[in-house]
Protein backbone atom coordinates (compact mmCIF):
# COMPACT_ATOMS: atom_id res chain seq x y z
CA UNK A 1 0.00 0.00 0.00
CA UNK A 2 3.01 2.18 0.93
CA UNK A 3 4.50 1.71 -2.34
CA UNK A 4 1.77 2.38 -4.25
CA UNK A 5 1.23 5.33 -2.62
CA UNK A 6 4.67 6.63 -3.10
CA UNK A 7 5.07 5.53 -6.72
CA UNK A 8 1.44 5.57 -7.64
CA UNK A 9 1.85 9.15 -8.92
CA UNK A 10 5.04 9.13 -9.77
CA UNK A 11 3.98 6.98 -12.41
CA UNK A 12 0.50 8.46 -13.18
CA UNK A 13 3.03 11.64 -14.10
CA UNK A 14 5.10 9.92 -16.62
CA UNK A 15 2.28 7.66 -17.67
CA UNK A 16 1.48 9.75 -20.94
CA UNK A 17 4.32 10.96 -22.16
CA UNK A 18 6.26 6.75 -21.51
CA UNK A 19 3.36 5.82 -23.67
CA UNK A 20 3.56 8.30 -26.15
CA UNK A 21 7.06 7.93 -26.85
CA UNK A 22 6.38 4.44 -26.54
CA UNK A 23 4.15 4.52 -29.67
CA UNK A 24 5.07 7.78 -31.41
CA UNK A 25 9.15 6.53 -31.46
CA UNK A 26 9.31 2.70 -30.87
CA UNK A 27 5.75 1.62 -32.13
CA UNK A 28 6.31 3.57 -35.23
CA UNK A 29 9.73 2.39 -35.94
CA UNK A 30 8.38 -1.27 -35.52
CA UNK A 31 5.95 -0.23 -38.35
CA UNK A 32 7.76 1.12 -40.52
CA UNK A 33 10.47 -1.61 -40.43
CA UNK A 34 7.27 -4.10 -41.17
CA UNK A 35 6.26 -1.91 -43.83
CA UNK A 36 9.96 -1.76 -45.12
CA UNK A 37 9.39 -5.45 -45.50
CA UNK A 38 6.30 -5.73 -47.34
CA UNK A 39 5.02 -4.97 -50.75
CA UNK A 40 3.28 -1.85 -50.17
CA UNK A 41 2.82 0.41 -53.71
CA UNK A 42 -0.06 2.71 -53.41
CA UNK A 43 -2.40 4.16 -51.45
CA UNK A 44 -3.83 1.19 -49.90
CA UNK A 45 -2.10 -0.22 -46.73
CA UNK A 46 -0.51 -4.04 -47.87
CA UNK A 47 1.73 -5.86 -45.62
CA UNK A 48 2.35 -9.32 -47.51
CA UNK A 49 5.93 -10.29 -46.54
CA UNK A 50 8.58 -9.83 -49.39
CA UNK A 51 11.27 -10.12 -47.30
CA UNK A 52 14.51 -8.18 -47.94
CA UNK A 53 13.58 -7.35 -51.50
CA UNK A 54 12.90 -3.34 -51.15
CA UNK A 55 16.80 -3.57 -49.82
CA UNK A 56 17.81 -5.81 -52.80
CA UNK A 57 16.23 -3.24 -55.31
CA UNK A 58 17.52 -0.02 -53.31
CA UNK A 59 20.89 -1.99 -53.72
CA UNK A 60 20.75 -1.44 -57.59
CA UNK A 61 18.91 1.90 -58.11
CA UNK A 62 21.62 4.39 -59.22
CA UNK A 63 19.01 7.18 -57.76
CA UNK A 64 19.57 5.95 -54.18
CA UNK A 65 23.27 4.90 -55.12
CA UNK A 66 23.49 8.81 -56.61
CA UNK A 67 21.76 9.96 -53.09
CA UNK A 68 24.29 8.05 -51.08
CA UNK A 69 27.15 9.34 -52.64
CA UNK A 70 25.57 12.51 -52.11
CA UNK A 71 25.17 12.70 -48.70
CA UNK A 72 28.40 11.07 -48.24
CA UNK A 73 30.06 14.26 -49.89
CA UNK A 74 27.56 16.59 -48.21
CA UNK A 75 28.43 14.94 -44.85
CA UNK A 76 32.50 15.49 -45.42
CA UNK A 77 32.45 18.62 -46.17
CA UNK A 78 29.65 20.13 -44.13
CA UNK A 79 31.11 18.69 -40.69
CA UNK A 80 35.01 18.82 -41.77
CA UNK A 81 34.29 22.82 -42.58
CA UNK A 82 32.10 23.71 -39.35
CA UNK A 83 34.27 21.56 -36.92
CA UNK A 84 36.92 23.79 -38.49
CA UNK A 85 35.89 27.16 -38.55
CA UNK A 86 33.53 26.42 -35.28
CA UNK A 87 36.50 25.88 -33.59
CA UNK A 88 38.52 28.58 -35.01
CA UNK A 89 35.53 30.95 -33.71
CA UNK A 90 36.18 29.72 -30.51
CA UNK A 91 39.82 30.09 -30.13
CA UNK A 92 39.22 33.83 -31.58
CA UNK A 93 36.73 34.02 -28.80
CA UNK A 94 38.02 32.49 -25.81
CA UNK A 95 40.11 34.64 -24.19
CA UNK A 96 37.81 37.33 -23.64
CA UNK A 97 37.40 39.87 -26.24
CA UNK A 98 35.44 43.09 -25.89
CA UNK A 99 32.17 42.52 -27.27
CA UNK A 100 32.49 38.81 -27.08
CA UNK A 101 28.12 38.59 -26.54
CA UNK A 102 27.94 40.88 -29.67
CA UNK A 103 30.06 38.49 -32.00
CA UNK A 104 28.76 35.34 -29.82
CA UNK A 105 24.85 36.71 -31.01
CA UNK A 106 25.93 37.08 -34.68
CA UNK A 107 27.77 34.03 -34.86
CA UNK A 108 24.69 32.34 -33.91
CA UNK A 109 21.45 33.85 -35.05
CA UNK A 110 21.16 31.27 -37.90
CA UNK A 111 20.33 28.76 -35.34
CA UNK A 112 17.10 30.62 -34.46
CA UNK A 113 15.71 30.39 -38.15
CA UNK A 114 14.00 28.08 -40.48
CA UNK A 115 16.46 25.99 -43.14
CA UNK A 116 13.64 26.78 -45.42
CA UNK A 117 14.33 30.70 -44.80
CA UNK A 118 18.24 29.97 -44.88
CA UNK A 119 18.10 27.28 -48.11
CA UNK A 120 15.75 30.64 -49.70
CA UNK A 121 18.51 33.18 -48.70
CA UNK A 122 21.50 30.94 -50.32
CA UNK A 123 19.62 29.54 -53.14
CA UNK A 124 19.94 33.12 -54.63
CA UNK A 125 23.60 33.63 -53.28
CA UNK A 126 24.93 30.42 -55.18
CA UNK A 127 22.69 31.03 -58.20
CA UNK A 128 24.65 29.93 -61.39
CA UNK A 129 22.48 32.41 -63.79
CA UNK A 130 25.18 34.16 -66.28
CA UNK A 131 25.21 37.31 -68.22
CA UNK A 132 22.15 40.58 -67.46
CA UNK A 133 20.99 37.56 -64.96
CA UNK A 134 23.77 37.05 -63.35
CA UNK A 135 23.22 37.40 -59.14
CA UNK A 136 24.45 36.51 -56.03
CA UNK A 137 27.79 35.58 -55.37
CA UNK A 138 29.00 35.35 -59.19
CA UNK A 139 28.37 38.95 -59.63
CA UNK A 140 30.01 39.71 -56.83
CA UNK A 141 33.22 38.02 -57.49
CA UNK A 142 32.81 39.18 -61.31
CA UNK A 143 32.16 43.16 -59.01
CA UNK A 144 35.36 42.17 -56.76
CA UNK A 145 37.71 41.58 -59.87
CA UNK A 146 37.82 37.54 -59.15
CA UNK A 147 35.47 36.78 -61.48
CA UNK A 148 37.40 33.43 -61.74
CA UNK A 149 35.91 32.37 -58.64
CA UNK A 150 32.50 32.53 -60.02
CA UNK A 151 30.94 28.91 -60.16
CA UNK A 152 27.51 26.83 -60.99
CA UNK A 153 27.29 25.99 -57.50
CA UNK A 154 24.44 23.42 -56.18
CA UNK A 155 24.16 23.40 -60.82
CA UNK A 156 26.91 22.10 -60.96
CA UNK A 157 27.87 18.50 -62.77
CA UNK A 158 30.56 17.47 -60.79
CA UNK A 159 29.52 15.26 -57.75
CA UNK A 160 30.97 18.79 -55.76
CA UNK A 161 27.27 20.56 -56.43
CA UNK A 162 26.21 19.09 -53.06
CA UNK A 163 29.13 20.79 -51.38
CA UNK A 164 27.60 23.97 -52.17
CA UNK A 165 24.31 23.46 -50.15
CA UNK A 166 27.05 22.06 -46.88
CA UNK A 167 28.24 25.94 -47.54
CA UNK A 168 24.80 27.08 -46.53
CA UNK A 169 24.66 24.46 -43.67
CA UNK A 170 27.55 25.34 -42.18
CA UNK A 171 26.88 28.16 -42.07
CA UNK A 172 23.63 27.80 -40.57
CA UNK A 173 25.50 25.56 -37.86
CA UNK A 174 28.39 26.83 -37.12
CA UNK A 175 27.65 29.03 -34.23
CA UNK A 176 26.26 26.13 -32.72
CA UNK A 177 29.87 24.39 -32.63
CA UNK A 178 31.69 27.18 -31.72
CA UNK A 179 29.77 27.53 -28.78
CA UNK A 180 29.98 24.09 -28.00
CA UNK A 181 33.84 24.31 -28.26
CA UNK A 182 33.40 27.97 -25.86
CA UNK A 183 32.42 25.73 -23.61
CA UNK A 184 34.93 22.91 -23.72
CA UNK A 185 37.55 25.52 -23.87
CA UNK A 186 36.51 27.18 -20.76
CA UNK A 187 35.70 23.95 -18.79
CA UNK A 188 39.64 23.29 -18.98
CA UNK A 189 40.67 25.24 -15.94
CA UNK A 190 43.08 28.44 -16.15
CA UNK A 191 44.61 26.66 -13.32
CA UNK A 192 45.89 23.79 -15.45
CA UNK A 193 47.23 25.39 -18.20
CA UNK A 194 48.65 27.98 -15.18
CA UNK A 195 50.33 25.10 -13.91
CA UNK A 196 51.26 23.93 -17.21
CA UNK A 197 53.45 27.40 -18.13
CA UNK A 198 54.68 27.16 -14.62
CA UNK A 199 56.40 24.26 -15.24
CA UNK A 200 58.08 26.04 -18.40
CA UNK A 201 55.42 25.15 -21.16
CA UNK A 202 54.73 27.16 -24.23
CA UNK A 203 51.31 28.57 -24.55
CA UNK A 204 51.52 26.02 -27.69
CA UNK A 205 52.41 23.16 -25.60
CA UNK A 206 50.16 23.56 -23.03
CA UNK A 207 47.02 23.97 -25.71
CA UNK A 208 48.83 20.84 -26.89
CA UNK A 209 49.15 18.79 -24.18
CA UNK A 210 46.91 20.40 -21.89
CA UNK A 211 43.99 21.55 -23.14
CA UNK A 212 43.75 19.51 -26.59
CA UNK A 213 43.22 15.86 -24.77
CA UNK A 214 40.47 17.69 -23.07
CA UNK A 215 38.55 18.43 -25.89
CA UNK A 216 38.25 15.25 -27.40
CA UNK A 217 34.81 14.64 -26.22
CA UNK A 218 33.57 18.00 -27.27
CA UNK A 219 35.04 16.74 -30.91
CA UNK A 220 33.26 13.59 -30.50
CA UNK A 221 29.96 15.27 -29.45
CA UNK A 222 30.05 18.07 -32.49
CA UNK A 223 31.19 15.23 -34.96
CA UNK A 224 28.14 12.96 -34.26
CA UNK A 225 25.80 15.94 -33.73
CA UNK A 226 26.60 17.28 -37.13
CA UNK A 227 26.71 13.89 -38.58
CA UNK A 228 23.47 12.79 -37.95
CA UNK A 229 22.00 15.65 -38.95
CA UNK A 230 23.73 15.99 -42.19
CA UNK A 231 21.56 11.95 -42.33
CA UNK A 232 18.60 13.59 -41.77
CA UNK A 233 18.52 16.75 -43.30
CA UNK A 234 15.93 17.08 -45.36
CA UNK A 235 13.92 20.76 -45.71
CA UNK A 236 17.20 22.51 -46.61
CA UNK A 237 18.17 20.51 -49.51
CA UNK A 238 14.14 20.64 -50.71
CA UNK A 239 14.16 24.11 -50.64
CA UNK A 240 17.58 24.65 -52.55
CA UNK A 241 16.28 23.07 -55.29
CA UNK A 242 13.87 20.22 -54.53
CA UNK A 243 13.88 18.51 -57.68
CA UNK A 244 17.61 18.70 -59.13
CA UNK A 245 19.05 14.91 -58.70
CA UNK A 246 22.20 16.68 -58.35
CA UNK A 247 21.61 17.05 -54.38
CA UNK A 248 19.35 14.91 -53.71
CA UNK A 249 19.88 12.50 -50.19
CA UNK A 250 18.59 9.76 -49.63
CA UNK A 251 16.16 11.59 -47.10
CA UNK A 252 14.99 13.69 -50.02
CA UNK A 253 14.47 10.54 -52.08
CA UNK A 254 12.77 8.79 -49.55
CA UNK A 255 9.73 11.45 -49.32
CA UNK A 256 9.90 11.81 -52.95
CA UNK A 257 9.14 7.65 -53.15
CA UNK A 258 6.95 7.63 -50.59
CA UNK A 259 4.62 10.75 -51.19
CA UNK A 260 5.04 11.07 -55.10
CA UNK A 261 5.71 7.77 -56.15
CA UNK A 262 3.40 6.24 -53.23
CA UNK A 263 6.23 3.33 -53.22
CA UNK A 264 5.68 3.09 -49.26
CA UNK A 265 7.83 -0.01 -49.41
CA UNK A 266 10.47 1.23 -50.94
CA UNK A 267 10.63 4.60 -49.05
CA UNK A 268 10.31 2.70 -45.63
CA UNK A 269 13.30 0.83 -46.43
CA UNK A 270 15.40 4.26 -47.15
CA UNK A 271 14.39 5.49 -44.27
CA UNK A 272 15.09 2.41 -42.16
CA UNK A 273 18.56 2.15 -43.35
CA UNK A 274 18.92 5.96 -42.16
CA UNK A 275 17.47 5.02 -39.00
CA UNK A 276 20.42 2.00 -39.07
CA UNK A 277 23.03 5.12 -40.00
CA UNK A 278 22.35 7.39 -37.37
CA UNK A 279 21.58 4.91 -34.58
CA UNK A 280 25.33 3.77 -35.31
CA UNK A 281 26.63 7.00 -33.92
CA UNK A 282 23.63 8.16 -31.83
CA UNK A 283 23.35 5.05 -29.56
CA UNK A 284 27.07 5.10 -28.55
CA UNK A 285 26.92 8.87 -28.00
CA UNK A 286 23.96 8.23 -25.52
CA UNK A 287 25.05 5.82 -23.88
CA UNK A 288 28.41 7.36 -23.41
CA UNK A 289 26.40 10.59 -21.93
CA UNK A 290 24.49 8.70 -19.88
CA UNK A 291 26.98 6.77 -17.77
CA UNK A 292 29.68 9.70 -17.78
CA UNK A 293 26.63 11.80 -15.74
CA UNK A 294 26.57 8.59 -13.45
CA UNK A 295 29.83 8.77 -12.39
CA UNK A 296 30.72 11.49 -9.76
CA UNK B 1 38.14 34.63 -19.79
CA UNK B 2 40.44 36.69 -17.61
CA UNK B 3 38.75 37.37 -13.89
CA UNK B 4 39.13 39.68 -11.71
CA UNK B 5 41.19 39.00 -8.96
CA UNK B 6 42.95 36.16 -10.47
CA UNK B 7 47.01 36.85 -10.90
CA UNK B 8 47.64 38.34 -13.95
CA UNK B 9 48.98 36.42 -16.77
CA UNK B 10 52.66 36.85 -17.86
CA UNK B 11 51.87 38.22 -21.65
CA UNK B 12 54.84 38.13 -24.47
CA UNK B 13 55.66 41.38 -25.80
CA UNK B 14 53.65 39.89 -29.42
CA UNK B 15 50.62 40.48 -27.31
CA UNK B 16 49.07 43.58 -28.51
CA UNK B 17 49.94 42.79 -32.00
CA UNK B 18 47.97 39.62 -31.25
CA UNK B 19 44.72 41.29 -29.79
CA UNK B 20 44.92 43.83 -32.88
CA UNK B 21 45.10 40.90 -35.46
CA UNK B 22 42.25 39.03 -33.30
CA UNK B 23 40.30 41.89 -33.89
CA UNK B 24 40.72 42.26 -37.57
CA UNK B 25 40.14 38.38 -38.16
CA UNK B 26 37.00 38.57 -35.90
CA UNK B 27 35.82 41.65 -38.00
CA UNK B 28 36.48 39.68 -41.19
CA UNK B 29 34.11 36.74 -40.14
CA UNK B 30 31.63 38.57 -38.86
CA UNK B 31 31.11 40.93 -42.44
CA UNK B 32 31.38 37.53 -44.45
CA UNK B 33 28.95 36.02 -42.17
CA UNK B 34 26.60 38.53 -42.64
CA UNK B 35 26.71 38.72 -46.37
CA UNK B 36 23.22 36.70 -46.51
CA UNK B 37 21.81 39.16 -43.85
CA UNK B 38 23.08 42.04 -46.26
CA UNK B 39 21.27 41.02 -49.32
CA UNK B 40 18.17 39.73 -46.96
CA UNK B 41 17.64 43.25 -45.59
CA UNK B 42 18.61 45.45 -48.59
CA UNK B 43 16.72 43.59 -51.26
CA UNK B 44 13.54 43.52 -49.02
CA UNK B 45 13.47 47.02 -48.38
CA UNK B 46 14.35 48.16 -52.00
CA UNK B 47 11.59 49.72 -53.88
CA UNK B 48 10.38 46.97 -55.99
CA UNK B 49 10.96 48.99 -59.06
CA UNK B 50 14.58 49.42 -58.56
CA UNK B 51 14.83 45.49 -57.98
CA UNK B 52 16.74 42.92 -60.05
CA UNK B 53 18.75 40.10 -59.83
CA UNK B 54 21.88 42.00 -60.85
CA UNK B 55 21.52 44.57 -58.10
CA UNK B 56 21.84 42.00 -56.14
CA UNK B 57 24.37 43.69 -53.90
CA UNK B 58 23.50 47.87 -54.27
CA UNK B 59 22.10 49.51 -51.35
CA UNK B 60 18.39 50.86 -52.44
CA UNK B 61 18.15 54.49 -53.72
CA UNK B 62 15.18 54.83 -50.89
CA UNK B 63 13.77 52.78 -48.67
CA UNK B 64 10.52 51.33 -49.14
CA UNK B 65 8.50 48.35 -47.49
CA UNK B 66 5.88 47.96 -50.36
CA UNK B 67 7.68 44.75 -50.41
CA UNK B 68 6.32 43.55 -47.72
CA UNK B 69 3.02 45.17 -47.93
CA UNK B 70 2.74 43.12 -51.39
CA UNK B 71 3.85 39.11 -49.35
CA UNK B 72 2.48 39.69 -46.40
CA UNK B 73 -0.95 39.37 -47.68
CA UNK B 74 -0.10 36.13 -49.18
CA UNK B 75 2.23 34.70 -45.79
CA UNK B 76 0.02 35.63 -43.32
CA UNK B 77 -2.31 32.61 -42.78
CA UNK B 78 0.94 30.29 -42.60
CA UNK B 79 1.80 32.61 -40.01
CA UNK B 80 -0.91 32.71 -37.99
CA UNK B 81 -1.25 28.78 -38.25
CA UNK B 82 2.05 28.81 -36.90
CA UNK B 83 1.55 30.52 -33.65
CA UNK B 84 -2.08 28.64 -33.04
CA UNK B 85 0.61 25.60 -33.66
CA UNK B 86 3.87 26.74 -31.78
CA UNK B 87 2.68 28.23 -29.03
CA UNK B 88 0.55 25.42 -27.72
CA UNK B 89 2.86 22.72 -28.65
CA UNK B 90 5.72 24.20 -26.88
CA UNK B 91 4.21 25.14 -23.68
CA UNK B 92 2.25 21.54 -23.23
CA UNK B 93 5.27 19.87 -23.84
CA UNK B 94 7.19 21.93 -21.56
CA UNK B 95 4.64 21.19 -19.13
CA UNK B 96 4.83 17.26 -19.77
CA UNK B 97 8.94 17.41 -20.04
CA UNK B 98 8.15 19.03 -16.30
CA UNK B 99 6.18 16.13 -14.64
CA UNK B 100 8.80 13.70 -16.30
CA UNK B 101 12.03 15.17 -15.34
CA UNK B 102 10.99 15.80 -11.97
CA UNK B 103 10.14 12.42 -11.90
CA UNK B 104 12.96 11.26 -13.42
CA UNK B 105 15.27 13.53 -11.43
CA UNK B 106 14.16 13.24 -8.25
CA UNK B 107 11.41 9.47 -7.79
CA UNK B 108 14.52 7.18 -8.93
CA UNK B 109 12.00 4.53 -9.34
CA UNK B 110 13.09 1.20 -10.38
CA UNK B 111 14.00 1.11 -14.33
CA UNK B 112 14.74 5.36 -14.32
CA UNK B 113 18.12 4.53 -15.57
CA UNK B 114 17.21 2.78 -18.68
CA UNK B 115 13.61 4.97 -19.43
CA UNK B 116 15.57 8.25 -19.42
CA UNK B 117 18.22 7.43 -22.46
CA UNK B 118 14.99 5.74 -24.15
CA UNK B 119 13.81 8.89 -23.95
CA UNK B 120 16.68 10.52 -25.06
CA UNK B 121 17.19 8.63 -27.75
CA UNK B 122 13.51 10.09 -29.64
CA UNK B 123 15.21 13.53 -29.65
CA UNK B 124 18.15 11.97 -32.69
CA UNK B 125 15.77 9.86 -34.89
CA UNK B 126 15.35 10.69 -38.17
CA UNK B 127 11.75 11.42 -38.71
CA UNK B 128 12.11 9.82 -42.56
CA UNK B 129 11.70 6.42 -40.05
CA UNK B 130 8.71 7.10 -37.99
CA UNK B 131 6.96 9.51 -41.28
CA UNK B 132 4.64 6.78 -42.90
CA UNK B 133 3.32 5.12 -39.53
CA UNK B 134 2.59 8.42 -38.45
CA UNK B 135 1.04 9.66 -41.48
CA UNK B 136 -1.67 6.34 -41.42
CA UNK B 137 -2.21 6.52 -37.58
CA UNK B 138 -3.07 10.59 -37.61
CA UNK B 139 -4.98 9.18 -40.62
CA UNK B 140 -6.67 7.02 -38.94
CA UNK B 141 -7.78 8.79 -36.00
CA UNK B 142 -8.13 12.08 -38.47
CA UNK B 143 -6.08 14.54 -37.41
CA UNK B 144 -4.44 14.82 -41.18
CA UNK B 145 -5.33 18.12 -43.22
CA UNK B 146 -5.88 20.45 -40.00
CA UNK B 147 -3.30 21.95 -37.20
CA UNK B 148 -4.25 19.31 -34.33
CA UNK B 149 -2.29 16.69 -35.65
CA UNK B 150 0.55 18.61 -35.98
CA UNK B 151 0.27 20.17 -32.54
CA UNK B 152 -0.08 16.51 -31.16
CA UNK B 153 3.35 15.49 -32.97
CA UNK B 154 5.27 18.68 -32.22
CA UNK B 155 4.23 18.05 -28.45
CA UNK B 156 5.61 14.12 -28.45
CA UNK B 157 8.79 14.57 -30.18
CA UNK B 158 9.43 17.86 -28.08
CA UNK B 159 8.88 15.97 -24.96
CA UNK B 160 12.78 13.89 -24.71
CA UNK B 161 14.49 17.29 -24.98
CA UNK B 162 12.08 18.92 -22.59
CA UNK B 163 12.42 16.32 -20.07
CA UNK B 164 15.91 16.26 -20.57
CA UNK B 165 15.73 19.97 -19.98
CA UNK B 166 14.40 19.68 -16.82
CA UNK B 167 15.70 16.88 -15.74
CA UNK B 168 18.46 18.37 -15.78
CA UNK B 169 17.53 21.62 -13.89
CA UNK B 170 15.46 19.35 -11.23
CA UNK B 171 18.82 17.39 -10.42
CA UNK B 172 20.61 20.23 -9.11
CA UNK B 173 17.80 21.51 -6.66
CA UNK B 174 18.56 20.28 -3.54
CA UNK B 175 16.49 16.99 -2.30
CA UNK B 176 15.40 18.84 1.22
CA UNK B 177 13.50 21.45 -0.37
CA UNK B 178 11.80 18.30 -1.57
CA UNK B 179 11.49 16.43 1.36
CA UNK B 180 10.23 19.16 3.05
CA UNK B 181 7.36 19.49 1.01
CA UNK B 182 6.39 16.03 1.72
CA UNK B 183 6.59 16.37 5.34
CA UNK B 184 4.10 18.85 5.18
CA UNK B 185 1.79 16.29 3.80
CA UNK B 186 2.03 17.85 -0.01
CA UNK B 187 1.37 14.90 -2.53
CA UNK B 188 3.76 14.36 -5.55
CA UNK B 189 1.54 16.23 -7.38
CA UNK B 190 1.24 18.83 -5.42
CA UNK B 191 4.66 19.35 -4.64
CA UNK B 192 5.46 19.09 -8.41
CA UNK B 193 2.71 22.17 -8.92
CA UNK B 194 3.33 24.60 -6.02
CA UNK B 195 6.85 23.93 -4.92
CA UNK B 196 9.19 22.41 -8.02
CA UNK B 197 8.02 24.25 -10.52
CA UNK B 198 7.58 27.86 -9.30
CA UNK B 199 11.86 27.51 -8.89
CA UNK B 200 12.10 26.10 -12.07
CA UNK B 201 10.66 28.49 -13.92
CA UNK B 202 14.01 29.31 -16.06
CA UNK B 203 14.21 25.46 -16.89
CA UNK B 204 10.39 26.47 -18.09
CA UNK B 205 11.85 29.59 -20.45
CA UNK B 206 14.60 27.50 -21.46
CA UNK B 207 12.49 24.56 -22.80
CA UNK B 208 9.43 26.69 -24.68
CA UNK B 209 11.99 28.63 -26.51
CA UNK B 210 13.31 25.75 -27.51
CA UNK B 211 10.20 24.01 -28.59
CA UNK B 212 8.55 27.10 -30.16
CA UNK B 213 11.83 27.58 -32.22
CA UNK B 214 11.87 24.14 -33.28
CA UNK B 215 8.29 23.61 -33.82
CA UNK B 216 7.88 27.21 -35.70
CA UNK B 217 11.06 26.05 -38.17
CA UNK B 218 9.63 22.88 -38.98
CA UNK B 219 9.00 21.81 -42.27
CA UNK B 220 8.90 18.01 -42.75
CA UNK B 221 5.97 17.56 -40.26
CA UNK B 222 4.24 20.32 -41.77
CA UNK B 223 4.56 18.99 -45.24
CA UNK B 224 3.13 16.05 -44.47
CA UNK B 225 0.59 16.45 -42.19
CA UNK B 226 -1.29 20.09 -43.07
CA UNK B 227 -3.11 21.22 -46.02
CA UNK B 228 -3.71 24.44 -47.69
CA UNK B 229 -5.26 26.20 -44.96
CA UNK B 230 -3.42 24.70 -42.15
CA UNK B 231 -0.09 25.34 -43.60
CA UNK B 232 2.31 26.42 -41.01
CA UNK B 233 4.51 29.45 -42.24
CA UNK B 234 7.96 27.41 -42.96
CA UNK B 235 5.58 25.48 -45.75
CA UNK B 236 3.84 28.43 -46.81
CA UNK B 237 7.40 30.29 -46.97
CA UNK B 238 8.49 27.62 -49.44
CA UNK B 239 5.57 27.72 -51.63
CA UNK B 240 5.52 31.01 -51.94
CA UNK B 241 8.99 31.83 -52.38
CA UNK B 242 10.64 28.27 -53.76
CA UNK B 243 9.98 28.31 -57.04
CA UNK B 244 12.14 30.03 -59.56
CA UNK B 245 9.42 32.51 -61.29
CA UNK B 246 9.16 34.47 -57.86
CA UNK B 247 10.54 37.39 -57.77
CA UNK B 248 13.47 37.27 -55.52
CA UNK B 249 12.55 40.35 -53.71
CA UNK B 250 9.76 38.87 -52.75
CA UNK B 251 11.49 35.61 -51.65
CA UNK B 252 13.70 37.92 -49.21
CA UNK B 253 11.05 39.40 -47.77
CA UNK B 254 9.11 36.40 -47.08
CA UNK B 255 11.51 34.69 -45.78
CA UNK B 256 12.42 37.65 -43.59
CA UNK B 257 8.50 38.29 -42.22
CA UNK B 258 8.65 34.27 -41.61
CA UNK B 259 11.99 34.05 -39.16
CA UNK B 260 10.80 37.64 -37.04
CA UNK B 261 9.21 35.62 -34.01
CA UNK B 262 12.14 33.49 -33.77
CA UNK B 263 15.22 35.79 -34.28
CA UNK B 264 13.23 38.23 -31.56
CA UNK B 265 12.98 35.67 -29.32
CA UNK B 266 16.85 34.72 -29.95
CA UNK B 267 17.82 38.38 -29.39
CA UNK B 268 15.85 39.02 -26.59
CA UNK B 269 16.09 36.01 -24.51
CA UNK B 270 19.80 34.43 -26.17
CA UNK B 271 20.58 33.20 -22.64
CA UNK B 272 17.78 30.67 -22.43
CA UNK B 273 17.98 30.27 -26.44
CA UNK B 274 21.67 29.18 -25.69
CA UNK B 275 21.38 26.47 -22.91
CA UNK B 276 18.69 24.64 -24.96
CA UNK B 277 21.22 24.86 -27.19
CA UNK B 278 23.75 23.25 -24.66
CA UNK B 279 20.97 20.52 -23.06
CA UNK B 280 20.73 19.67 -27.32
CA UNK B 281 24.07 18.01 -27.68
CA UNK B 282 23.72 16.29 -24.08
CA UNK B 283 25.68 19.03 -22.39
CA UNK B 284 23.72 20.46 -19.59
Amino acid sequence: MCRIRKWGPAALLVAPSLLAIGVFVYGFLGWNLRVSVSDWRGLRATYDYAGLDNYRRLAEDTRFIDGVQNVVVFTLVFVFGTLVFGFLLALLLERGVRGEAFFRTVFLFPMAISFIATAIIWRWLLSNASGAQETGLNRLFDSLGVGFLANDWFKSDSYWAVASVAIAAGWALVGYIMALFLAGLRGVSDDLREAARVDGASEAKAFWHVVRPMLLPVVMSAIVILAHISLKTFDLIYAMDAKSRKIETPALYMWFITFEGLNFSIGAAIATLLMVGIAAVIVPYIWYSVRSERRP
Amino acid sequence: MTTSGAPPRIRSRWWPYVATVRYIVLFALVCLFLIPVYVLVVTAMKDPAQVSPSQMWQLPDSLSLDTFADVWPVLEPGFRNSVLMAVPASIISSLLGAANGFVLAKWRFPGADVVFPLILFGMFIPYQAILIPMRELLTDWNLVGGLSGLILVHIIYGLPITTLIFRSYFVTISDELIDSAQVDGAGMIRTLAFVALPIALPAFAVSVIWQFTSAWNDFLFGLVLTSTNSWPVTVALNNIAGGQVVPFHEAMASALLASIPTLLVYILMGRFFMRGLMAGALKG
